[in-house]
C-alpha cells in the first residue's frame, strides 16, 4: 500500500524542514526581541527603525523575501553565506536568513504585548530603586514578558514549522518541495498528501500542546 | 513620549541618546550606501530596467491584472471563509460532544497544516477529478487552501470573540426565557461581530499574502506571477521583484491601517461593551492588551 | 443602534469585496468567451514568458516563434489572426490543457517523447534545438565538461539541470531559481558562469534588446529537443493538417523568414527546417 514511498527519501525532506525550523526559530527569537528593545528603547531614531522594519516586512509575501535572499543578497549583494561553491548549502542558509527576517517581525511584535501585560508598578519599582533602562528591561520586564508570552510564540512557530515550506521556492528539498516532485510522478495524490499532512501534524500538534502546559505553567499569577 | 521603561532623560541621559542615535544612523547609513553601491555595481540602477514602471502598458498589460487576480482570490476566499468559519467556531462551543468533538478536530487539523501543501493537494485533486478549466484551475486550487486554512482561523477567531463578551449578556439572555439558538443569533452573534470586525480585516492581510504561493508554485496569474512575464518583457528581474514587494506593502498598509482603525473606533465606543480582539490577536499575539506603556508607536 | 453600525461596516466590507471580485471576473470572461464562440474561434496555447518563442508583449500582443507557427497554422486552418485567443499553457498543465479540450493545438516549446506521445497527438516536429549553454561573450566555457567546478543555473526541477548532473558535467555546481528570466540575470551579475536549457530559449533571452550583444551560445548539442505541435490524442485529422501546414511554411520560405526574425540577433545557428514525423532521437 506504501509501494509509492519507495524511491523517495520522506524521512530526509522532513528533517531538513526540522533544521530550517529549528535554526529560523533560533534567530528569529534573538532578533525579534532585539528589535522589541529597539521598539521600547529611549532613542527615537531605534524606535523609527523597529517601527518601520516590523511594518514593511509583515506586509511582504514571505515568497518575495525568500526568492529576494536568492536573487538579491545572494547574486545582486555578493553574500555567499560561507557557501559560494555548494548552492545546496547556499540556498538552506539564505532560506533560514528569510525565515529569520520575516519570523523576527512577529516575534517582535507578540513580546512587545508581553511588555504591555507587565503592571505598571514593575516598571516604576524598577526605576524608582534606580535601575537603568536596559536594567529595568533585562532583568525586570523581559523576563517576566517572556513568561506571558509563550502562548503566542508557540503560535509564530507553528506558523514557522509551516513556513518553512515556502523555502521550496528557491529549491531547498524540504517537505513540500519533495511532496510536488512526488504528486507529479505518482498516481497515488490522495496517499501522497495525507502522508505529508501527517508529517505536519506529528511536527506542530504536540509542539502547540507542550509549549501550551509549559505556557500555563510559567505563567506569573496575578 | 515618555514611558514608564525609562525616566524623562536628564543632561547626561540626552548626551548618551543623541550618541547612541547617531552610531545608529551612522551604521543604518552605511548598510544603506553598500547596498546602493552594489546595486550600482551590478547595474541594477540604470534607468531602463526602471523606465518600463512609469509606462502605462506596464501596469495596465502586466501588473494591475496580476493584482486584480490577487485581490480577486483574497476575496473569494475570505466570503467563503468566513461563514464556514463561523459555523465551526460556533459549533465548537455547542453543548453536544458529537458536535464539538468533530468541530475542533477539523480546526485543529487545518491549522496545523502548510497552506502551501493544502494548495498542491488541491489542484492536483482538481487536476484528476474534476471539470475545471486548466486556466482557472490554479485559481481555485489556490482558493480552496486558503479557505480550508482560513475557517479554521477564523473558527478561533469567533469563538473568542463570543467568549470576550461579558457572561452576564448570557446570563440576562436566558434570564429574559431566550432558547440557546436565539441566545447565540440575537444576542451573542451582533455583539461578537463588532469585536471580531479588526481581527477579520487583518486575517484578509494573511490572505492577500498567502495568494502569492500560488503565483510560484501553481502558476495562478497572481500579482507575483505577472512580475515573471514583465521580467521576461523587460529583462528586469530584480527591480520588478522591489516593485512587486512595494504594490504588496501599499495595499496590505492600507488593509491594516483600516484595521488599526476600526479598532480603535470600536473601542472608543461607548455603546459596545469594550469587548474588542485586537487585530494581531488570533494570528500573532492572543495575550495583546491595549496599551498600558505610552510609547507612542502606531501599528 | 449598535446593528446598524455593524452591518454598515460589514456591508462596506462586502461591497469591496464584490467590487473586486466583479472587476477580476469581467477579465476572465473576456479571455475564455473564445470556447463557447464555437466554429469562428480558435484556442492556441503558448507560453507567456519566454522571448523569442511565445511572450506577452507589453502592449497585449504576443510575440516569438512558436506564436508564428501558431498564426501561420491557424491560418491554414481557416482562422485569421483576429479569431485566435492565445492561451498560457505553463509546463506541467499542457497534456491536461489538451485532453480538457481547453485549447485546440499547443506550441509551446513542447518536447516530443515517449512518455507525453502516450498522453497526447504530436504533429511536426516544426523545429530542432538542442540543450546548450549560454555564457558571457568573454567567458573560456567551450564545452559541457569545462563545467565541473563552475556555477550553473537552471530552472528548479528542470530536466536540463539534471541532465548537466548526471551526465555532463557531475561536479558543476547547481543553482536552482524559478525561472530562466532570472537565471539570465544571474549570469549577467555573475553569480553563475553558465545557464542551461534549449538552445533556442537561450537565444531569445540573449536576443533581447537588454542582453544584445552580452551573451554567447556555446553551441554544444547536449541533447535533441523536437518540438511539435501537440493535440488531442486521437485527433488524426488535424494532425494531419497542420502537418500539412508546417509543411507549406517551410516550402513557402516563411519558416526561414520567422526564425531570422526570432532568434536572428544571437548569432544562433539553426538546424534546417525538420522533416515532418522524422523525430530525431
Amino acid at each position: 500500500m506504501f509501494d509509492f514511498l519507495e524511491g523517495y527519501d520522506v524521512l530526509a525532506a522532513f528533517w531538513l524542514t526540522i533544521k530550517l525550523t529549528v535554526f529560523s526559530a533560533v534567530g528569529s527569537l534573538v532578533w525579534g526581541t532585539m528589535l522589541a528593545a529597539m521598539r521600547v528603547s529611549p532613542v527615537p531614531l531605534m524606535r523609527g527603525f523597529g517601527t518601520a522594519y516590523v511594518n514593511i516586512v509583515r506586509n511582504i509575501p514571505l515568497t518575495v523575501i525568500i526568492v529576494f535572499t536568492s536573487l538579491g543578497l545572494a547574486d545582486i549583494f555578493g553574500m555567499t553565506m560561507g557557501a559560494s561553491h555548494d548552492f545546496n548549502l547556499q540556498g538552506f542558509r539564505l532560506a533560514v536568513l528569510g525565515l529569520v527576517a520575516y519570523t523576527a517581525a512577529f516575534v517582535c511584535e507578540s513580546i512587545r504585548s508581553g511588555i504591555n501585560t507587565v503592571p505598571l508598578g514593575q516598571a516604576e519599582a524598577a526605576r524608582a530603586i534606580g535601575l537603568s533602562f536596559s536594567q529595568t528591561l533585562r532583568l525586570v520586564i523581559l523576563p517576566q514578558a517572556f513568561r506571558s508570552v509563550i502562548g503566542p510564540l508557540t503560535n509564530v512557530l507553528i506558523a514557522l514549522t509551516k513556513n518553512t515550506t515556502v523555502a521550496a521556492a528557491i529549491g531547498v528539498a524540504e517537505a513540500a518541495f519533495l511532496m510536488k516532485e512526488m504528486i507529479e510522478n505518482e498516481a497515488q495524490t490522495l496517499a501522497i498528501g495525507a502522508v505529508f499532512a501527517l508529517g505536519f501534524v506529528v511536527l506542530t500538534l504536540p509542539t502547540g500542546l507542550l509549549l501550551g502546559w509549559l505556557g500555563k505553567r510559567l505563567a506569573v499569577k496575578r | 513620549m515618555s514611558s514608564v521603561l525609562y525616566d524623562a532623560p536628564g543632561p547626561r541621559a540626552k548626551r548618551r541618546n543623541v550618541l547612541l542615535s547617531i552610531l545608529f544612523f551612522v551604521l543604518l547609513a552605511l548598510l544603506l550606501w553598500w547596498l546602493w553601491e552594489k546595486m550600482d555595481d551590478k547595474n541594477q540602477l540604470e534607468w531602463a530596467l526602471w523606465e518600463p514602471f512609469t509606462t502605462s502598458q506596464a501596469w495596465t498589460t502586466y501588473l494591475l491584472p496580476g493584482l486584480a487576480d490577487t485581490m480577486k482570490a483574497a476575496a473569494l476566499s475570505m466570503i467563503i471563509a468566513l461563514p464556514l468559519g463561523a459555523f465551526l467556531g460556533i459549533s465548537r462551543m455547542s453543548d453536544h460532544r458529537w458536535v464539538r468533538v468533530p468541530a475542533g478536530a477539523v480546526v485543529e487539523f487545518f491549522r496545523a497544516i502548510p497552506v502551501l501543501l493544502l494548495m498542491l493537494f488541491a489542484n492536483e485533486l482538481y487536476v484528476r477529478s474534476s471539470d475545471i478549466s486548466s486556466e482557472d484551475r490554479p485559481m481555485y486550487a489556490v482558493v480552496t487552501g486558503l479557505v480550508l486554512y482560513n475557517a479554521s482561523v477564523l473558527a478561533e477567531v469567533v469563538r473568542a470573540g463570543i467568549l470576550a463578551l461579558p457572561k452576564g449578556q448570557t446570563e440576562a439572555a436566558f434570564a429574559i426565557g431566550l432558547r440557546k439558538g436565539q441566545t447565540m443569533t440575537s444576542i451573542l452573534l451582533p455583539q461578537a461581530v463588532t469585536a471580531m470586525l479588526p481581527a477579520i480585516v487583518s486575517q484578509l492581510v494573511v490572505i492577500v499574502k498567502d495568494t502569492a504561493l500560488g503565483g510560484v508554485m501553481l502558476g495562478f496569474t497572481e500579482l507575483l506571477n505577472a512580475r515573471s512575464t514583465l521580467a521576461a518583457n523587460y529583462a528586469n528581474v530584480v527591480p520588478s521583484f522591489i516593485v512587486v514587494a512595494l504594490i504588496f506593502i501599499v495595499v496590505n498598509f492600507i488593509l491594516t491601517s483600516f484595521a488599526s482603525w476600526l479598532e480603535g473606533r470600536l473601542r472608543r465606543s461607548k455603546r459596545g461593551t469594550g469587548a474588542v480582539l485586537a487585530p494581531d490577536d488570533v494570528e500573532d499575539n492572543p495575550a495583546a492588551i491595549p496599551g498600558s506603556y505610552g510609547t507612542g508607536q502606531a501599528v | 443602534m449598535k446593528l446598524r453600525k455593524v452591518s454598515a461596516a460589514s456591508a462596506a466590507v462586502l461591497a469591496l469585496a464584490l467590487a473586486a471580485t466583479a472587476c477580476g471576473s469581467d477579465d476572465k470572461d473576456d479571455t475564455s468567451s473564445g470556447s463557447s464562440g464555437g466554429g469562428d474561434k480558435i484556442k492556441i496555447g503558448i507560453k507567456y514568458d519566454q522571448p523569442g518563442l511565445g511572450l506577452k508583449e507589453p502592449d497585449g500582443s504576443f510575440s516569438g516563434f512558436d506564436v508564428d507557427v501558431a498564426t501561420y497554422v491557424a491560418k491554414e486552418l481557416g482562422y485569421e489572426p483576429n479569431q485566435i485567443t492565445f492561451v498560457e499553457t505553463k509546463s506541467a498543465d499542457r497534456e491536461n490543457a489538451l485532453a480538457r479540450g481547453d485549447v485546440k493545438f499547443i506550441a509551446a516549446t513542447y518536447s516530443i517523447n515517449d512518455e507525453r506521445a502516450k498522453k497526447v497527438d504530436f504533429a511536426g516536429p516544426y523545429l530542432l534545438a538542442h540543450q546548450d549553454l549560454l555564457v558571457k561573450k568573454d567567458s573560456d566555457i567551450a564545452k559541457g565538461a569545462d563545467l565541473n567546478g563552475k556555477n550553473l543555473c537552471s530552472v528548479t526541477g528542470s530536466t536540463s539541470a539534471q541532465n548537466v548532473r548526471d551526465k555532463i558535467a557531475p561536479k558543476a555546481n547547481l543553482k536552482q531559481l524559478g525561472g530562466y528570466s532570472e537565471c539570465i540575470s544571474a549570469l549577467q551579475s555573475g553569480a553563475v558562469d553558465a545557464v542551461t536549457t534549449d538552445d533556442s530559449i537561450l537565444a531569445g533571452f540573449a536576443a533581447q534588446d537588454k542582453y544584445k550583444g552580452q551573451f554567447k551560445l556555446v553551441g554544444e548539442k547536449l541533447s535533441n529537443e523536437n518540438y511539435g505541435v501537440g493535440v488531442k490524442k486521437g485527433d488524426k485529422a488535424t494532425v494531419d493538417k497542420i502537418n500539412a501546414a508546417l509543411e507549406k511554411m517551410v516550402s513557402d520560405g516563411a519558416w526561414d523568414k520567422a526564425v531570422t526574425e526570432n532568434f536572428g540577433p544571437a548569432e544562433y545557428k539553426n538546424e534546417k527546417a525538420p522533416k515532418i514525423g522524422v523525430i530525431v532521437k
